[in-house]
């Protein structure tokens, strides 16, 4: 089923009772050639490229919930490649190209909007950085703005920009960040993973991994034994639990983030604003919802809520910021459950079992990362060596503390980031 | 959350900084070799349920506490002082 304007104008006149759904509900089969855990956002990205630019068809994804209802359905939708180190800057660089292509691709409307995304600074060390940090995107090929404090009044006038303990002293743009409709993300890959042949089968939790002589050859599930002769394990929150059935200890820790939003308003905020020395950032969704969040809880959760400290942190955040929202009222509020890893930076990678890989530590970043997450890790399961926007994202990294990635500059040990 | 201090009593949650897991008692000897050294500075059990973790009480006594909590229900059950605890893995 393609979409078209003319299909969706001839829906609309006859009630919309043409649709149908959009990918398969197939029973696992007893064996396939490459197994996925997890049809999160960035499982489903992995099946999609493994289908698309390998030819590999005989994959199943397993889900244990439904599409959509993990991490890719519990974001704030950023899509951004503002990053500065290598390994970093060139996988997010990769990523970022990837969805600006991805709605062709896919032929469905994730409704991308590259609305810009600014990074607000407050002091004249914060400036450097800025100034810094743009050179690098710059140098790796994305955009960037450095914008002195009159150039940010004129994108935004609504913030506080005389604050007493923040003034704003200017920003960095990025000009081809933006956001995307994260379910649409997720429906969009399952429906193009599946129409290539790859079966989607929700409500199938793995429960086991088999190795025999060092080698995987299939996984356990709520639905029976499925065999397999690859293995991709990408569940976020949950590598510990599923990397375990594979005698695996992982370096993470998973952790709560919490995000809100506010009862739908008319269009105010046309940008992705984010206010790091307050752990605040902000966009307005299409729907009208001012959605924002903060920082980790700052203890290891699997509850998939916060508590109240972080969320009057993020309100305070706001209200600094940009005090108006104060007559906003918040409408739901959420909590997504992070894999942090302790550089702050992700592991795409082989395992010690042959045919066994792995994807995890997005920490608070998975969203952005999906297109590019899964492209790399289909490349890695396809032809068993790293694509080269992702070679560093090395799980040894830590062990021999060659490679490290500390985005932050505060430490590669947990709870630092 | 309200962690029971138990110096202080029950407190606010805000009133403490959470220091990790509670393996962090557990320090190899210097020469344990790489493997013990990872094991304790890196991996985790990461546990989806009962976990005990380190809690610095920093607003409060200065205490550091061993607590036993629920990472899925966030329910406390135990604090305790950490020099009173003989390794922290239990």
């Amino acid at each position: 089923m393609r979409f078209s304007g003319l299909r969706v104008l001839t829906e609309g006149l006859t009630g919309n009772k043409g649709w149908r759904p959009h990918w398969r509900d197939p029973a696992p089969k007893s064996d396939y050639d490459i197994i996925i855990i997890g049809g999160g956002g960035h499982g489903l990205s992995t099946a999609f490229y493994l289908a698309k630019e390998h030819g590999l068809t005989n994959i199943a994804v397993l889900e244990k919930g439904y599409i959509g209802g993990g991490n890719v359905g519990r974001n704030t939708t950023i899509v951004r490649a503002n990053y500065n180190l290598p390994g970093n800057s060139e996988f997010y660089s990769h990523s970022l190209k990837l969805w600006e292509g991805l709605e062709q691709e896919v032929n469905y409307n994730a409704m991308m909007s590259q609305r810009g995304v600014l990074n607000l600074c407050h002091s004249d060390g914060q400036r450097d950085a800025f100034a810094r940090r743009a050179n690098s995107m710059i140098n790796q090929g994305d955009d960037a703005v450095l914008l002195d404090r009159e150039g940010v009044r004129k994108l935004v006038p609504y913030l506080d920009f005389d604050n007493i303990r923040f003034p704003i002293y200017g920003g960095l743009l990025h000009p081809r960040g933006g956001t995307a409709r994260h379910d649409a993300v997720a429906w969009g890959y399952a429906r193009g993973a599946d129409s290539r042949g790859v079966d989607i089968i929700q409500n199938c939790e793995v429960t086991g991994i088999d190795v025999e002589n060092g080698r995987v050859t299939g996984v356990q599930t709520s639905r029976g034994a499925i065999r397999a002769r690859k293995v991709g394990i990408v569940v976020a929150g949950r590598s510990s639990q599923v990397a375990a059935m594979a005698g695996m200890r992982l370096p993470i820790e998973s952790h709560i983030l919490q995000a809100f939003v506010t009862e739908g308003l008319k269009p105010v905020i046309d940008h992705v604003v984010t206010f790091g020395m307050g752990h605040f950032y902000i966009s307005q969704s299409d729907k009208g919802g001012l959605v924002f969040g903060g920082d980790l809880d700052f203890y290891a959760s699997y509850a998939q809520r916060g508590n109240l400290p972080m969320a009057e942190h993020v309100m305070e955040a706001a209200m600094t910021l940009m005090p108006m929202i104060g007559k906003a009222r918040v409408l739901r509020s959420w909590g997504g459950i992070m894999d942090m890893s302790p550089d702050g930076s992700p592991v795409i990678d082989r395992t010690h079992i042959d045919g066994l890989y792995l994807n995890c530590g997005w920490c608070y970043g998975g969203f952005k990362a999906v297109p590019g997450s899964g492209n790399c890790f289909a490349h890695l399961i396809a032809q068993d060596r790293p694509h080269p926007a992702a070679a560093r994202y090395r799980l040894d990294r830590f062990r021999t503390g060659i490679g490290l990635m500390d985005e932050e500059g505060t430490g590669a040990q947990h709870n630092l980031h | 959350m309200r962690i029971p201090c138990p110096l202080c009593g029950s407190r606010d949650i805000r009133e403490f900084d959470y220091m990790g897991h509670a393996q962090a008692l557990d320090r190899p000897e210097p020469e344990a070799g790489a493997q013990a050294w990872d094991d304790y500075v890196h991996n985790r059990d990461n546990p989806a349920g009962p976990t005990r973790d380190l809690w610095f009480h920093g607003l409060g006594c200065g205490a550091w506490l061993v607590v036993d909590r629920d990472t899925v229900s966030h329910e406390i059950t135990a604090a305790a002082l950490a020099r009173d605890v003989k390794g922290g893995a239990a």
